[in-house]
């Protein structure tokens, strides 16, 4: 009886189970994050004003040329001010980023970055949050890679600071054409 | 006093509840009682992305607010519940559904239990008719003649 091996596969199963859940547990796999739907789809289209002019509107097309970054940002939210100084020295290093100003009032947001300084190429005023909806946004800071035929390559969650921005994200930028 | 003490606090708990149910829907128009029903199963539905799995009509998150707003809209765009269900996963991935879609990843899912059930119930057959084999063996001429005069003592000796 040479077939004995086929005792062994519920304990086979068993164990795979349990490595699984090993894995799961020591990796450190966040379960809340959730992978972006928009990932390697076009840009949508939208037609908001800009957060310095209210007369200005803003569409797809007026983004259009250089891979850029579309950073989702909102006074009312405490990391996007942990992240505006790393942002203005990406921004002065030359890195194009696109400000989506986030359910928030343009008064206040025009005094941030008044106070902080502005490292946003252009500024999108979203008050009712409808570009981030169609981008799948769930909270601020929130951060698209997009290249220059208007593809979103990666989307970040979080603040961006220089460790995360020099072992991760600076590698998908360059590689953005 | 007890006999009427509990009804009493079933219609309060009860009153309560509905209290809250309400509250929950933020006093919404709907055209008509169809869309409202819709409205309350689809934001049952439908779970929040940024919460630990709370569905949308529960949660007080700011995304759980725009897509129960997002919901309401559409329904009065005429859209039907499948269109919606598709419209918040083309932006918030199937995260935002409870019930799995049937997909190459997925269907492990329906099939790993069934797969299960088949290989054990193979097992225990496979297990059951081998011992029924190994019970069945011939026996040798030698062995029979050897049963039998064990057996005769037997009967001899009672």
């Amino acid at each position: 009886m040479n077939k004995r091996w086929v005792l062994f596969l519920p304990a086979i199963a068993v164990f795979g189970l349990l490595g699984l859940f090993g894995y799961v547990f020591w990796k450190d796999v966040d379960v809340r994050e959730i992978p972006s739907a928009r990932e390697g789809k076009p840009m949508p289209e939208f037609r908001l004003t800009a957060v310095n002019d209210p007369q200005t509107v803003l569409t797809r097309g007026s983004l259009d040329g250089e891979p850029y970054l579309m950073n989702f940002w909102a006074t009312w939210c405490p990391s996007c001010k942990f992240e505006h100084p790393y942002l203005n020295s990406l921004a002065s290093e030359g890195v194009r980023i696109i400000g989506v100003n986030y359910k928030d009032e343009r008064d206040l947001a025009l005094d941030w970055l008044a106070d902080y300084a502005n490292p946003y190429e252009i500024d999108i005023y979203d008050p009712n949050g409808d570009l981030g909806f169609e981008l799948g946004v769930t909270g601020a800071p929130e951060t698209f890679f997009v290249d220059s035929s208007g593809v979103i390559q990666h989307r970040y969650q979080g603040p961006i600071d220089s460790a995360v921005w020099d072992n991760k994200l600076k590698a998908i930028y360059d590689a953005m054409e | 006093m007890m006999r009427w003490n509990k009804p009493l606090a079933t219609v309060l708990c009860l009153a309560l509840f509905v209290g809250f149910a309400w509250a929950a829907e933020e006093s919404l128009y709907f055209d008509n009682e169809e869309l409202r029903e819709r409205y309350q199963t689809l934001t049952f539905q439908l779970r929040c992305p940024k919460c630990q799995n709370q569905n949308i009509a529960g949660s007080n998150a700011p995304i759980a607010e725009d897509m129960r707003d997002k919901t309401y809209e559409l329904l009065h765009l005429g859209y039907s519940n499948d269109e919606i269900v598709d419209y918040m996963v083309d932006r918030y991935t199937e995260f935002v559904i409870y019930k799995p879609r049937v997909t190459l990843g997925t269907v492990w899912l329906w099939l790993a239990p069934v797969l299960g059930i088949v290989i054990g119930a193979a097992l225990i057959l496979w297990l059951s008719r081998r011992s029924r084999q190994t019970s069945q063996a011939p026996l040798s001429d030698e062995e029979r003649a050897r049963i039998q005069a064990i057996l005769d003592k037997d009967s001899e000796s009672s």
